[in-house]
């Protein structure tokens, strides 16, 4: 009998050479206790976090917590079943009827998670000999959204309009079109330059969604995303995003201004077939979503965050994967995963928690210390941020 | 352009992306022989598009594991 799990092999091995050399398993912490938005006792110890993506800290959002429990007492735990079927609730249509506001969209459809969302609407909108062209940096679940359906897919080099408007150009005519674009590309922290990028698609006739799960409450004037920021929402088809990030629970949606977009509930095959959100989380996330329209305050402290974080590392002598802070994720680029595991470790020792990011996840094979600040986190721990990295860095030799 | 001329213009191309100098033929695999990892694929793939003004969807290149492959399916994108 062959192993079928013989192809996982140099994985294994790579992970429990790593594990030997005495690193603590970075893929394996275990949060026993969370105190707020920004502190959590991790492994036993008190810890701050700088790797989570509750960007505006609505987790422990009084409001948005009495949502929840009120929803579990009068909803029950779970819906036991499809949006299409018996899954629809009160809450369910609250929480489209945030959404729409808060873009100021005509139609929202909430899904179980972000990924299913990205899977969900992609894999259905492009079909047989329609084309997609998309990011190459692109999220795991765009790529997972392209696998499902039976398009043409094109990539192109990440952030390239060039690139991209050639690719445009030589697509046969009378072809179908959608063009895949992030917001913020999660790895590195930077931005896409939508404004140029959707003009390019408009020109060749094609239809465009935009990510925007890692700026939403965060960037633009209402915290809609970098398209709001650059001016161009109202050219964007389809706007994809998530409540696990600022939203501060678990879901995701897209929301458009299509004419037939109500469609999408009976042809969306990872809209149909699994079960709907629970009655408490879309009571959490329609609460915080309204809140979040009035987030400016947090929105300016966030900024003020990224920016100190940004230039106290770099002062440090630390590499960064933007020379400016763009989003509230500042990547520090490690010489190699020995080195990078053995500065997470030392920081989690410190007492901070960053994401440890590695190939095929980063680009260009690259290994990350992912930080991603939080409206809560005070300007204090940003300088106690700060001192753990000096430290933890001048122990491994990285700075 | 016939099979020749698209073969020497792509041999042209592959140069920069054959860091260990393998000596090409029709039955040199990318992923095997040259060791090409997704992101030199990209931006090979997209030599060849510039030159030949054509689009190779990831779809085709599922198909096209060696150098003979290429040259065929570069030929018949011509052609269409």
């Amino acid at each position: 009998m062959t192993d079928l799990f013989s192809k996982f092999d140099p994985l294994i091995q790579q992970r429990e050479a790593l594990l030997a050399s005495g690193v603590e398993d970075p893929f394996n912490l275990v949060m026993e206790k969370v105190l707020s938005p920004t502190r959590a006792i991790c492994n036993g110890r008190e810890t701050i976090l700088l790797g989570t993506y509750n960007y505006m800290g609505m987790t422990f959002d009084p409001d948005v917590i009495q949502a929840g429990k009120d929803a579990l007492d009068n909803f029950g735990a779970g819906t036991t079943g499809s949006r299409v079927l018996n899954g629809t609730y009160q809450g369910h249509k609250e929480c489209e009827e945030a959404l729409k506001d808060f873009y100021g969209m005509d139609h929202a459809m909430v899904f179980s998670t972000g990924y299913q969302a990205n899977l969900g609407i992609i894999s259905t909108i492009a079909g047989k000999d329609d084309y997609i062209v998309l990011d190459i940096d692109s999220h795991a679940s765009i790529w997972d959204g392209c696998s499902l359906g039976n398009a043409q897919i094109v990539p192109f080099k990440h952030n390239d309009i060039d690139a991209m408007g050639k690719r445009l150009r030589r697509i046969p005519e009378g072809a179908g079109k959608l063009v895949v674009l992030e917001g913020v590309y999660s790895m590195l922290g930077d931005i896409a330059p939508l404004k140029d990028m959707i003009a390019v698609a408009r020109k060749y006739d094609a239809m465009v969604l935009v990510d925007e799960a890692h700026s939403m409450g965060f960037i633009g004037p209402n915290g809609r995303g970098v398209a709001e920021e650059q001016g161009v929402l109202d050219q964007v088809d389809f706007v994809i995003g998530t409540f696990s990030k600022s939203v501060g629970t678990v879901g995701g949606f897209c929301v458009s201004n299509h004419p037939k977009f109500e469609i999408m509930r009976l042809v969306c095959r990872p809209y149909v077939f699994t079960a709907s959100l629970p009655p408490s989380v879309v009571a959490t996330a329609a609460t915080s979503i309204r809140k979040l329209m009035h987030g400016g305050a947090k929105r300016a402290h966030l900024w003020e965050n990224s920016r100190t974080l940004h230039g106290g590392l770099k002062a440090l002598g630390f590499e960064l994967g933007t020379g400016e802070p763009q989003s509230a994720i500042i990547a520090v680029i490690m010489p190699d995963l020995e080195r990078g595991a053995a500065m997470w470790e030392a920081l989690l020792k410190e007492g901070l928690y960053v994401n440890l990011a590695r190939p095929p996840a980063t680009p260009a094979n690259m290994t990350l210390l992912r930080c991603s600040l939080c409206a809560e986190h005070s300007a204090e721990q940003v300088q106690t941020i700060l001192g753990m990295f000096e430290r933890a860095g001048k122990a491994v030799g990285i700075v | 352009m016939d099979r020749a001329e698209i073969d020497a213009r792509i041999r042209g191309l592959i140069e920069p992306f054959n860091k260990k100098g393998i000596s090409v033929g029709d039955d040199t695999t990318f992923a095997g022989d040259l060791e090409f990892d997704s992101l030199t694929v990209m931006d090979f793939v997209a030599a060849i598009e510039d030159e030949f003004d054509i689009i190779i969807s990831m779809n085709q290149q599922a198909e096209i594991e060696n150098y003979g492959q290429l040259v065929d399916a570069v030929c018949k994108l011509q052609g269409d």
